[in-house]
């Protein structure tokens, strides 16, 4: 027996008995598939849970945006602004970057729309004076963003010829407000799910060490190192990790497309543009990432937690 | 620093039981083989797991290859127990994997390279004569070749000591015998070996020095039986 092939070196080691043992995992993972799909499935449900939460605010926002096309904002101009000017204004603001449409109203349209809606007409003619003021009503283009809209608009009630501004806003702050609240209470949720999952896994990893104990005994007998019989576990609950990031994967991508028809009509009523945006590829990596993370996490606490309890007597 | 093992006043006894090992002195030369004897309870079994410190001593130093083992801070036993080969009287073995991964298993745990397990394992699968049974599970096996599968794990990474713990308390007389007359061939070759054993008809053949321990204490130390000439 002659030494003629040297050791690997460090970055070699680590790298060949890392592949080794994750082949090897792989493999005995593979011969039971019932309970390593299983323990999979539950860690891949814990993480579809806020994956899907966060899509759905992440659309939710998206919709709620696209509704501020509506809105239409009324400036109330001074008296002493002359019909001539307003209308001059009303051009000068359909210029403006961010604004969609404006319209002038003069006083007089405004008492003729405000008598025929408001079945008024015969008090207002006891009136000396037309007591409605002329209005531009403007309508914002939401392309720029929430945040630029909502900065036009302020913009627009602090013209010198603008006596007051009504803006509808209200309502669409409260749901931003909501939204901003769920977006919240979906990290919140990730968080205990994500402590879920690394019990989960942890618990799982702890049966398997339970199950090997005696292999475990011979490998310290024989002077394996506690980092050498960590690795198996270590793998095992990374593998669980992934396979659980895939599945929630595929869960969340099955709803999407379940949810795509409905949404599709649903847009359609409400003449909106709005299409359900799925997983990118950004949000794919991070579920796995999540996954890998959160695995190694479980079984190397785990792991840490029994190994020292393990010893050959 | 000639002698592999040194034990200088080792005494042992169990939380709250009696002394197992009371007063041990003892050195064993690099290169030497010599056998532990004792009847059932002597001792034999807790000296041995001294020196692989699967316990410590209650008293007393241990010095083995030159590092004491009263400073061997716990994270570096395996790296200790790496350049011991340990043979047990109940094998030991992995049953759920073949024959030849339970032999490679000390050398995957030092990181040799794919290769070179694969040629090391049979070198030490042929000198215990089991090279044609490197993809037999171990339950397969009988106990005389089980015990062979332990003894080519322990020599694969060709320790400088072996211990082997009653390794022929399972077998009939005439597997013991060529079970020594391994260690035997492995000795010739310079790695110390010390066997504990109760087979004492067996080792009164043979030409090596024998330790007998008796009620925990070293009551005989003969340094050869005879054929000290045989031996040279």
């Amino acid at each position: 027996m002659s030494s003629a092939a040297p050791r690997p070196g460090l970055l070699g080691r680590w790298t060949q008995d890392h592949l080794r043992e994750f082949v090897a995992t792989v493999g005995r993972l593979y011969r039971e598939p019932v309970s390593t799909l299983l323990t999979a499935a539950v860690v891949g449900i814990t993480l579809a849970l806020p994956a899907g939460l966060h899509l759905l605010v992440k659309n939710l926002s998206a919709i709620s945006f696209s509704w501020e096309g509506s809105l239409q904002t009324s400036l109330f101009l001074k008296d002493s602004v002359s019909a001539a000017r307003g209308r001059a204004l009303a051009q000068e603001l359909r210029r403006r970057r961010g604004v969609q449409k404006s319209e002038y109203i003069s006083r007089e349209q405004s008492l003729a729309e405000f008598r025929e809606l408001s079945g008024f007409g015969e008090a207002l003619q006891l009136l000396e004076d037309n007591p409605l003021p002329a209005v531009i009503v403007i309508t914002p283009d939401t392309r720029d963003g929430a945040e630029a809209t909502d900065r036009l608009m302020t913009e627009l009630t602090r013209l010198p010829e603008v006596e007051l501004a009504k803006v509808d806003h209200k309502w669409l702050e409260r749901l931003y407000a909501i939204l901003g609240m769920v977006e919240r209470s979906v990290l919140i949720l990730s968080a205990v799910l994500a402590l879920a999952v690394i019990v989960t896994v942890g618990n799982t990893i702890r049966l398997d060490i339970e199950n090997r104990r005696d292999e475990i005994v011979v490998m310290k007998l024989i002077g394996a190192p506690d980092a050498f019989i960590r690795r198996p576990f270590l793998h095992t609950g990374i593998c669980y990790g992934l396979a659980g990031g895939a599945i929630a994967w595929i869960f969340v991508h099955g709803a999407l497309l379940a949810l795509s028809g409905p949404a599709r009509r649903l847009a359609g009523l409400y003449e909106s543009g709005f299409s359900l945006s799925g997983l990118s590829f950004s949000a794919t990596l991070a579920m796995l990432g999540a996954g890998f993370l959160l695995g190694a996490i479980g079984s190397f606490w785990t792991v840490s937690r029994h190994l020292g309890k393990i010893e050959p007597a | 620093m000639s002698q592999i093992v040194h034990f200088h006043s080792v005494s042992h006894r169990y939380p709250g039981g009696g002394e197992v090992l009371a007063d041990i002195g003892f050195r064993l030369a690099k290169g030497e083989m010599a056998f532990l004897t004792g009847r059932s309870g002597a001792g034999k079994s807790t000296l041995l797991k001294l020196i692989a410190l699967l316990a410590r001593p209650t008293r007393g130093q241990i010095v083995v290859n030159g590092q004491n083992l009263a400073t061997l801070k716990r994270r570096h036993i395996p790296l200790y127990r790496q350049q011991i080969g340990i043979i047990f009287q109940n094998f030991n073995l992995l049953y759920d994997r073949t024959v030849f991964d339970n032999v490679a298993l000390p050398l995957v745990i030092r990181g040799y390279a794919h290769e070179d397990i694969g040629r090391r394992v049979r070198a030490a699968l042929d000198s215990v004569g089991l090279l044609h049974k490197e993809k037999a599970m171990p339950m397969t096996l009988s106990g005389g070749e089980q015990q062979r599968v332990g003894i080519a794990r322990a020599i694969v990474t060709k320790p400088i000591l072996l211990l082997a713990d009653e390794p022929t308390g399972n077998l009939d007389p005439e597997m013991a015998l060529e079970t020594m007359e391994i260690f035997r061939r492995f000795n010739e070759v310079g790695v110390s070996v010390l066997v504990a054993t109760h087979a004492i008809d067996l080792i009164q053949q043979l030409p090596y020095r024998v330790i007998h321990l008796d009620g925990g204490r070293i009551s005989k130390d003969q340094p050869v039986a005879f054929a000290e000439l045989d031996h040279e």
